[in-house]
């Protein structure tokens, strides 16, 4: 459902001013959401100073730094800090990214980061994206078969495979999908951008036996048609996909399927 | 534990697309209620010359102006809109680029018909 403001206990506060390093001339302001889960307090924004001679360049750099050298407490997910894995997905400057392949001189002004928006937090910049891995799951994100299988692996021609290309590459970072107002409404019944894509990598792989089937699952009000185009997702996406184009095809053959029956 | 929800309108950049989406269902809205006016209009035409000057006078006002110019522009940008949506429900037009061209011309071909309208029926 659509609400607008934050919950009571959701409202952010300014929170603690960390201290200058003495050398300001390469100072750069952070503003970072904490809430910690062992407080009673509601979450809040911390202030970081970092100078960026004595700093990697990338907004994750800093973060780490922040947590090495000044506030231990800070606590984010991060793990190949080359935007393969996708566990650094954040709200930087007002748009969902990889902390790890985004510069901080990309970015104007002080450097605001929140975690990923309309999630559940668990601590600071962490969200706890369960329901977003179980749409993932529900679309059945492997190879559905009919046929005797082959001895060896399921193959395919270089050209089908190539039609995999843009819908493979995702890394389930889930920038998309809670970069979408129609996800942050609607999350209970409307899959998003990130499970969608995945749906439609599955319906177009020329080895899959259950496609039928597979647009059956989808062809509902709420798991695909919540999806207004409103192309936040392909604007937020870290590896370049475009979410909105795949739901898009989806919604198309569903017509064509009904069209042609 | 009761988890706070991050925040999300008040901190997401606000791009053209996303704005263009919003005012797509404004003003669908708006042509929606602009259909009461459309229909005390037609009201006042059975009810004779009285109501009808009543109409008039009150349709002639600069609000009365205001509100009727504002119904055009919710028109033509909705057009535009709409035009936008059978581009993309083709399947076309979905490179961010693109989406960035069509979100100027909607908001910008419905200003730009809007003025022209008027001007042509001021003019004539």
């Amino acid at each position: 459902m659509v609400e607008l403001a934050l919950p009571k206990n959701s409202k952010i506060t300014e929170g603690k001013q960390w201290p200058k390093p003495e050398n300001e001339e390469n100072l750069r302001e952070f503003r970072v959401y904490r809430w910690n889960p062992e407080d009673e307090k509601n979450p809040s924004i911390d202030t970081y100073f970092i100078d960026t001679e004595d700093c990697g360049p990338m907004v994750l750099d800093a973060l780490m730094k922040i947590k090495s050298d000044i506030d231990t407490s800070l606590t984010f997910r991060r793990s190949c800090r080359e935007g393969v894995c996708g566990s650094c997905a954040m709200n930087i400057d007002g748009v969902n990214r990889l902390a790890c392949t985004t510069a901080i001189e990309d970015v104007r002004g002080s450097v605001n980061i929140y975690p990923l928006p309309h999630q559940k937090v668990i601590k600071d910049l962490v969200p706890d994206l369960k329901n977003f891995f179980a749409q993932h799951k529900s679309v059945e994100p492997w190879l559905h078969t009919k046929k005797e299988d082959p001895k060896e692996e399921w193959l395919q021609s270089k050209e089908d495979r190539e039609q995999l290309d843009g819908f493979y590459e995702c890394i389930m970072c889930a920038c998309c999908s809670t970069s979408c107002p129609s996800y942050w409404w609607n999350s209970d019944k409307y899959l998003g951008p990130a499970a969608l894509l995945q749906a439609y990598r599955w319906i177009i792989d020329s080895r899959d036996d259950e496609r039928d089937e597979r647009l059956d699952k989808l062809e509902d009000p709420f798991k695909l048609y919540r999806c207004h185009t409103i192309m936040n997702c392909a604007k937020a996406c870290p590896k370049g996909l475009n979410p909105a184009k795949a739901i898009a095809s989806i919604k198309k053959m569903l017509v064509e399927r009904r069209v042609s029956k | 534990m009761n988890k706070p929800l991050s925040p999300h309108l008040s901190i997401y950049k606000f791009k053209l697309s996303l704005l263009m989406s919003i005012a797509h269902r404004i003003t669908g809205g708006a042509l929606y209620m602009s259909m009461f006016i459309f229909m005390v209009f037609l009201v006042s035409l059975t009810m004779g010359e009285k109501y009808y000057a009543l109409y008039s006078l009150i349709a002639g006002s600069w609000l009365g102006r205001l509100v009727i110019i504002g119904i055009t522009w919710a028109i033509f940008h909705h057009m535009f809109g709409g035009l936008r949506h059978f581009i993309w429900d083709l399947g076309r037009g979905f490179e961010v680029k693109t989406v960035d061209q069509l979100a100027a011309i909607s908001l910008f071909g419905g200003i730009i018909l809007t003025i022209l309208y008027w001007l042509i029926f001021y003019i004539t």
